[in-house]
C-alpha cells in the first residue's frame, strides 16, 4: 500500500490529537485573512500612537486660525458606517439561508452606505481650512482619514466583486470565504473608524 | 507495508532513491513556480547573489578605511556604499535567505505537501528581485543612492540636494516598503501553514525547534513590521509632499521616526537570529548523537524572545533625549532578553556535552557560530547598559557587536544550514574538504575583521566615517585584512556548491542519520513531498531512544 495517497476528502475530516492536517482550504484562507487583519491593525495602531504622542507634546496643536473640527457631519457619517456593518451581517445571514435575492439587496445597500461615507468625507476635506502640510496636525488628520478612506474604498471594491460573483451559478453553494472575509474586513474598517472618530473629533 | 519503522539506535542511511526532484530541471528556478521547495531555492540563490553584492560594497568600504585619509572613493559614493551595504545585507540577504530556508524546510518538517498559500508564496518571492533591482538602480539617478545609512534617520534622510522627486532616498523607501509587503505576505503564509497544516500527531510540542523558531520570528514580522511601514510612509510623505511629521522646519519631531524605526528594527534582529537558533537546535543533536536538552523550554524560549522583543527598542535611543526613567526601564527589558537566550545556549552546551561529536562542516559552522554568538551576547549585555552605551554610542564598538551577530552568528549559521540540508535539497553530497577550508577561512576572517572594531570603538572611532585620526590606523589595517580574508572565504564555498551540485556524489536520503520528517523522504524530495502523510507519534530529537518517530500512514487511521 506504499503508493496509496490519502484522498483529499478523507484528509479534510481528519483532526488528530494536537495536529491537524489541512487541506481545509476555506479554513486556512480565513485564518490567514484574520492574521493579515491583525497585522493591518498594527499599522493603524502605529498611526494612532503617533497621533497621541504628537497631540500631547505639541504646544500649538491645531493650525493657526482653526479652533476645532466640525463634528455634526462626521457624526452622521459615523452612524451610517456603523449601521452598514449590520446590513452586511444581514447579507451574510441571507446567504446562509440561500436567499440570493436578499443577499444582493443587503450587499448593495452596504455599498451605497459606504459610498455615502466616502462622499461625505470628500466634501468635508474640500471645506477644511488646513491642508496636508499644515504642520503635524494637518499631516496626521489627512493621513489617518485618507488611509482609512482607502480601506473603505477597498471594502467597497471587495463587496462589488463578491456581488458580481454571486451571479455565477453555484459559486456560493457551499464555500463562502470571499463573503465572510469581505464582511470581516468591513467590520474591521468600521471599528477603526470609531476609534478615529473619537480621537479626531471628540478628543479635541 | 505501511509502517515506517525508525530504530533510533540505528537510523537507516539509505533507502532506494526514488526522488525525482521537483521536476523541471534548472529552468524551473526561473519560472513562477508555486512549489515551496523551488521557491525556497529561488530565495536562497537570489539572496546569496545579493550577499555577494553587499560583500563587494564591504570590500570597498574596508579598502577606504585601510588608510586614515579618504582617498579611494568619493565621499558621496562612500556614503551610498555603507547605506547600501547595510540595506542589502539586511533586506536582501539575511531576511530572504532565512525565508528561503524556512520555505524549503517547514512544510517538509511538519509533514505538509506545501505552504498554505502557494501562489502568495511565489508572489512574495518575486518581490525580492524587484527590491534588489530598485536599490541597484538608485546608483544611476541624479545624486546617487540613499546616503543616510540603513536606518534613514531624518533630518539627514530629508535632505534632497538634487531637488529631483525621484532620488535615492525615495527609491530606498519604496524598496523597503515593497520588501515589507513581501515579508508580511510571507509571515501570513508561515503562521497559517504552521498552525493549520501540521501532520496528524504533530502537536505543537512535537514540532522541530526550527519550526518553533520560524513561527516565533514570523509573529514578530506580523506585529513589528507594520510600525516600520507606518514610519516609512510618513517619511516618504515628508520627503515628497512636504508634510511635517519628522521635519523640524514644519513642526515635526525627528525622534518620532526613531521610535517607529526601532520598534520594528530591533525585533527584526530576532526575526533573523531566531531561525539561526532553530538551525543550531537542529544541528547539535544530530552531530552529537544526543537528544536536545530541555526541548520544551527551548521551544518556549523562542516565543518568550518574540514577546520581550516588543519592549526593547528604546535601547537604541539612550542618547536621543530619552528621559532617565525610560532609559532604566529599557535597560532592564533589554537585559531580560538574555534570560531566554541563555536558556538556549545552556541547552545547546548540555546537548553537545558528553556527546559522540562528528565534526562535519555543518557542525563546525554551528559551533563556530555559537562561540561567536556567546561573545556577541556578552558585548550585547554591555551595550544594553546605559553608561556603557552612552560612552560607545555610534562608535565601531557597536559595529563590531552587530557584525558578530550578523556575520559571526547569522551568516555562519546559514552556512551550517546550507551544508546540512544540501544533500536533501540537491540529492548530492558536498565536498567535506572544501567545506572545512571554507569554515576556517571564514572563522579566522570574521574574528580578524570584527574583533579589532571593539578596541577601535572603545577608543572613540565613530562609525560611518570615511577618514579617521591616524592613531586608529593599526587596528583598521587588521580589520581590513580580515575583511579581505572573509571575502575570499566565499570562493571555496561557491566552488564547492557549484561543482557538487553538478557532479557531486549521489546523496542518500538520510546521510546524517538524522531524525525529522524531512529525512524520511527521498533526496531531493518528490514534488508532493510525502507519498502518504505520516502520523507522528513521538517527540523530536530522540537520539539514542528506541520509539519510532512516525507510525503507520495517516489513511489507515480511518
Amino acid at each position: 500500500m506504499d503508493s496509496y495517497i490519502v484522498p483529499d476528502d478523507l484528509q479534510q475530516s481528519s483532526h488528530h490529537a494536537g495536529g491537524e492536517h489541512g487541506h481545509d482550504e476555506e479554513g486556512n484562507k480565513m485564518f490567514g485573512f484574520i492574521v493579515f487583519l491583525l497585522s493591518e491593525s498594527v499599522i493603524f495602531l502605529s498611526f494612532f500612537a503617533g497621533y497621541i504622542v504628537y497631540k500631547l507634546s505639541t504646544p500649538n496643536w491645531l493650525p493657526p486660525g482653526i479652533s476645532g473640527l466640525e463634528v455634526k457631519e462626521p457624526a452622521i457619517n459615523t452612524v451610517v458606517l456603523v449601521a452598514s456593518s449590520f446590513v452586511i451581517y444581514l447579507a451574510e445571514v441571507a446567504l446562509k439561508r440561500h436567499d440570493l435575492r436578499m443577499f444582493r439587496i443587503f450587499l448593495t445597500t452596504t455599498m451605497v452606505m459606504g459610498g455615502y461615507f466616502l462622499v461625505g468625507q470628500a466634501i468635508e476635506w474640500s471645506n477644511l481650512e488646513f491642508g496636508f502640510t499644515s504642520g503635524t496636525f494637518g499631516g496626521m488628520f489627512y493621513l489617518l482619514t485618507g488611509f482609512h478612506g482607502l480601506h473603505v474604498l477597498t471594502g467597497i471594491i471587495l463587496q462589488l466583486i463578491v456581488l458580481l460573483r454571486s451571479f455565477v451559478p453555484g459559486n456560493y453553494d457551499n464555500g463562502h470565504f470571499g463573503v465572510n472575509a469581505t464582511s470581516l474586513f468591513w467590520h474591521f474598517v468600521d471599528v477603526i473608524w470609531i476609534v478615529l472618530f473619537i480621537m479626531l473629533y471628540i478628543w479635541q | 507495508m505501511t509502517n515506517i519503522p525508525i530504530d533510533r539506535l540505528d537510523l537507516p542511511v539509505e533507502k532506494p532513491n526514488h526522488g525525482h526532484g521537483s521536476g523541471g530541471g534548472w529552468k524551473e528556478y526561473f519560472s513562477f513556480s508555486t512549489d515551496h521547495k523551488v521557491i525556497g531555492i529561488q530565495y536562497l540563490v537570489t539572496s546569496f547573489i545579493f550577499f555577494l553584492v553587499g560583500g563587494i560594497f564591504a570590500m570597498i568600504l574596508r579598502g577606504e578605511l585601510i588608510t586614515p585619509e579618504s582617498d579611494l572613493v568619493d565621499r558621496t559614493v562612500y556614503n551610498g556604499m555603507f547605506t547600501m551595504h547595510g540595506t542589502v545585507m539586511l533586506f536582501l540577504w539575511t531576511f530572504p535567505s532565512l525565508v528561503g530556508l524556512a520555505n524549503y524546510l517547514v512544510p517538509l518538517m511538519i509533514g505538509a505537501r506545501d505552504m498554505a498559500f502557494p501562489r502568495l508564496n511565489a508572489a512574495a518571492f518575486w518581490m525580492v528581485p524587484v527590491v534588489g533591482i530598485l536599490l541597484m538602480a538608485s546608483f544611476f539617478v541624479p545624486g546617487g543612492p540613499a546616503q543616510a545609512g540603513w536606518w534613514a534617520y531624518p533630518p539627514v534622510s530629508l535632505q534632497n540636494p538634487t531637488g529631483h522627486l525621484i532620488n535615492g532616498q525615495v527609491i530606498w523607501l519604496l524598496a523597503v516598503a515593497i520588501s515589507g509587503v513581501s515579508s508580511i505576505m510571507g509571515a501570513v503564509n508561515f503562521v497559517t501553514t504552521i498552525v493549520k497544516m501540521r501532520a496528524p500527531g504533530m502537536g505543537f510540542f512535537r514540532m522541530p525547534l526550527f519550526v518553533w523558531a520560524v513561527f516565533s520570528a514570523q509573529i514578530i514580522q506580523l506585529f513589528g513590521l507594520p510600525a516600520l511601514t507606518a514610519g516609512a510612509v510618513m517619511l516618504l510623505l515628508d520627503l515628497t509632499v512636504g508634510t511635517g511629521f519628522f521635519n523640524p522646519t514644519n513642526g515635526g519631531n525627528p525622534v518620532m521616526f526613531q521610535h517607529y524605526f526601532w520598534f520594528y528594527s530591533h525585533p527584526a534582529v530576532y526575526v533573523i537570529i531566531l531561525p539561526i537558533f532553530g538551525i543550531f537546535s537542529e544541528i547539535f543533536p544530530v552531530y552529537a548523537r544526543k537528544p536536545l536538552f530541555g526541548y520544551k523550554v527551548v521551544a518556549l524560549s523562542s516565543i518568550l524572545i518574540a514577546v520581550v522583543s516588543a519592549i526593547v527598542w528604546v535601547h537604541h535611543m539612550y542618547v536621543s533625549g530619552t528621559p532617565a526613567w525610560m532609559r532604566m526601564v529599557f535597560m532592564l527589558t533589554t537585559m531580560l532578553v538574555s534570560v531566554p537566550t541563555g536558556i538556549k545556549v545552556f541547552a545547546w552546551v548540555a546537548t553537545i556535552w558528553g556527546g559522540k561529536i562528528r565534526l562535519n562542516t555543518p557542525m563546525l559552522f554551528a559551533l563556530g557560530g555559537l562561540i561567536m554568538f556567546v561573545f556577541a551576547g556578552i558585548v550585547g549585555i554591555m551595550l544594553s547598559s546605559v553608561p556603557v552605551d552612552i560612552h560607545v554610542n555610534n562608535t565601531y564598538f557597536v559595529v563590531g557587536h552587530f557584525h558578530y551577530v550578523l556575520y559571526g552568528t547569522v551568516t555562519m549559521g546559514m552556512y551550517a544550514a546550507i551544508y546540512h540540508w544540501f544533500p536533501k535539497m540537491t540529492g548530492r553530497m558536498y565536498n567535506e574538504g572544501w567545506g572545512k577550508v571554507h569554515f576556517w577561512l571564514a572563522f579566522i576572517g570574521t574574528n580578524l575583521n570584527f574583533l579589532p572594531m571593539h578596541p577601535l570603538g572603545l577608543q572613540g572611532m565613530l562609525r560611518r566615517v570615511a577618514s579617521y585620526a591616524p592613531e586608529y590606523e593599526g587596528w583598521n589595517i587588521v580589520a581590513s585584512l580580515g575583511a579581505f580574508l572573509l571575502g575570499m572565504s566565499t570562493l571555496p564555498f561557491i566552488f564547492n556548491i557549484l561543482v557538487s551540485w553538478m557532479q557531486g556524489e549521489k546523496a542518500p536520503d538520510n546521510p546524517w542519520r538524522a531524525i525529522g520528517l524531512e529525512w524520511l523522504v527521498a533526496s531531493p524530495p518528490p514534488v508532493e513531498n510525502f507519498e502518504e502523510i505520516p502520523v507522528v507519534i513521538s517527540e523530536p530529537y530522540g537520539y539514542g531512544k528506541s520509539e519510532p518517530l512516525v507510525a503507520e500512514a495517516h489513511s489507515h487511521q480511518h
